[in-house]
């Protein structure tokens, strides 16, 4: 390696510059106050842990998703975090116990080995909450619009939120009588809506028509809340499953709208983001000109099981890199005031003072190069006719 | 480019086989040579639609990442391309071909002692075929050409799309394995499908009776 590429850093991993690591950290206590507002209390999971606890129940791409490395004191393989969520679940059933919901929150770097679209990080910073012990449409309701007030507060305006149920494509293939193999196939197929391949699959596995036509209606179940209604004609009299799911998606949609009226719904019945452990209502918010997920969530009920307490759960994520990069808003330029080195008390009690307010007093060191406007400087402290430490505009 | 709805497209057979389908659900560039005029961006009829030009192996590209709303790929260009972030809901029935396995004919692979080499552009749907039968080969990665690879004795076989055949049969090769019906499909970046659902809906549904009524090639 010569020595010019010694600053070069690995794919998909970046250092954030003043700038950009102010704006992430001010967006994060700014979401961690508004969830602790909504009663999320905040816990931080450890990094890294043993992989088995980390992939429990998620054998899918999450296990891809993993660095994996030794631990140097037992020989066992650990890996680093590459979802959060699993990790939250097993602090819910395993250490809080408790008999009533819980609400956690958090906001913390996780790693990929391969990011999860174009140009995305492979550290991205992930920020959350999750809604234990509580089966109903209540919960989901909670968590859809906490994940449409996290982006409001980021600074984003035009939101899309799309809703879907697994249940309901989970329902069909057991009507259908898909084997679990079948199942998988066509689930990967269906989430690219890839229509001639389906077509092709259904021959080769000798599906009736009847069945056949309910899976490519199911493809088109896509639209604005008359998709609801369009699915109760298509799907009547296939399994009362899909009935109750429809059902519980209708009343998200309505009951979310009544807390955010105007926001722009999408509904999708063969979206099914994080089918192999998700159970209920998911979702996932979009904003124009960005070609990707914002933020995405769903219920979860199964998941605690793996770690001894099954627990109703929903909760949501989203991306704080993403979320900074796609915010319109811009940073306030923060004025700061330029202070002499000195010892005498009056000067620093003043400084003490200023800094309490929330000012930004940065010391001029002797013999340094730049001047104030380069610190980023608008006033100064010196010390006027009466010999008094006082602040003056620079200009 | 937010409030345009945009078609991504590959120059060539693709674009000239587009055209009709286009036309069809009311889209016609208004300039009628991009490769002469070589821009990238077109205008075209109805003011908020515009197509842009890329190469064809760029197509999926685009419209995961969102700088497109739709886009036209072959389905080898699929099947090479990683990830589920696209949908393809329609099968445009056009650059009809087979992705085939070719190589000189009574030449029995199965005798060779050592592993298949086997020479592509089509690296992962190769890897993925052979897995699927079971086979370790060695795949021999390259652009062009694929038709010299087992003359020169750089390969055994050759993965490669074959239409007529006839360059196959110019160099003394035969088709020799099928691995897929290739045709033209319709991709849809999934943040459009949702956010400008209407007009996404309205020319899928469009291109659809285009494709049911074009005469089966």
């Amino acid at each position: 390696m010569s020595i010019n590429s010694q600053w070069l850093l690995p794919e998909g991993v970046e250092e954030l510059l003043p700038q950009q690591a102010e704006h992430l950290d001010r967006l994060r206590r700014r979401l961690l106050d508004l969830f602790r507002g909504w009663g999320y209390e905040l816990v931080m999971p450890p990094v890294m842990e043993y992989l088995e606890t980390l992939l429990v129940g998620r054998g899918d791409d999450l296990d891809l998703k993993t660095f994996k490395f030794t631990d140097q004191l037992n020989g066992r393989l650990m890996g680093a975090r590459a979802d959060i969520t699993p990790q939250i679940a097993r602090i819910d059933a395993h250490h809080l116990l408790r008999e009533y919901p819980s609400r956690l929150c958090y906001a913390g770097i996780v790693l990929h080995t391969r990011a999860d679209s174009y140009g995305a990080s492979r550290e991205p910073m992930q920020v959350g909450a999750e809604l234990y012990g509580h089966d109903g449409v209540e919960s989901d309701v909670e968590i859809v619009t906490l994940m449409v007030e996290t982006l409001l507060t980021t600074g984003i305006e035009s939101i899309y939120v799309d809703l879907g149920h697994v249940g309901i494509f989970r329902a069909l293939a057991e009507a259908a009588g898909l084997t679990h193999q079948q199942e998988t196939h066509l689930f990967e197929v269906m989430q690219r809506k890839a229509k001639p391949e389906m077509q092709d699959m259904f021959e080769v596995w000798g599906l009736t028509d009847r069945w056949r036509n309910i899976f490519m209606s199911l493809v088109d179940l896509n639209g604005d809340v008359g998709v609801i209604e369009k699915a109760r004609q298509a799907l009547h009299d296939t399994d009362d499953a899909v009935i109750k799911a429809l059902d519980e998606l209708q009343q998200v949609a309505t009951d979310v709208l009544q807390r955010l009226p105007g926001l722009q719904m999408h509904f999708d019945l063969a979206e099914l983001r994080g089918y192999h452990y998700k159970t209920g209502v998911v979702y996932a918010a979009f904003t124009p000109g960005h070609g990707g997920e914002l933020a995405r969530g769903g219920r979860y009920n199964q998941v605690g099981a793996q770690f001894g307490r099954a627990r109703p759960a929903t909760g949501f994520s989203a991306d704080l890199k993403t979320l900074i990069r796609v915010s319109a808003e811009s940073l306030p330029t923060v004025n700061a005031i330029l202070m002499p080195y000195a010892a005498d008390p009056d000067l620093l009690q003043l400084v003490s003072n200023l800094r309490a307010e929330g000012e930004r007093v940065i010391s001029l060191l002797p013999g340094q190069q730049g001047t104030a406007v380069h610190l980023g400087c608008d006033r100064k402290i010196i010390k006027n006719d009466r010999e008094s430490w006082v602040v003056v505009s620079l200009s | 480019m937010k409030n345009f709805l945009t078609i991504a497209v590959s120059k060539g057979r693709i674009y000239k086989d587009t055209l009709p389908l286009l036309a069809q659900a009311g889209i016609e560039p208004l300039d009628k040579d991009p490769e002469a005029s070589r821009k990238l961006i077109l205008d075209t009829n109805i003011p908020d639609v515009k197509l842009i030009i890329i190469r064809t192996s760029d197509v999926p590209t685009f419209v995961e990442y969102g700088a497109a709303d739709v886009g036209i790929a072959g389905k080898d260009v699929l099947m090479e391309y990683d990830g589920d972030g696209l949908y393809e809901p329609l099968d445009l029935n056009i650059a009809c071909c087979k992705l085939m396995v070719a190589g000189f004919p009574n030449k029995a692979g199965n005798e060779q002692k050592r592993r298949l080499r086997v020479a592509t552009k089509y690296v992962a749907s190769t890897q993925r075929y052979y897995a699927n039968l079971g086979q370790q080969v060695e795949i021999i990665k390259l652009y062009g050409s694929m038709e010299l690879a087992p003359i020169v004795g750089l390969a055994d076989v050759i993965v490669d799309l074959v239409d007529t055949g006839n360059t196959l049969k110019a160099n003394g090769l035969v088709p020799l394995e099928s691995i897929a019906a290739i045709s033209s499909r319709l991709i849809v970046n999934k943040a459009s499908m949702k956010i400008k659902h209407q007009r996404v809906q309205a020319l899928i549904d469009r291109l659809t009776k285009a494709v049911e009524q074009a005469p089966r090639s």
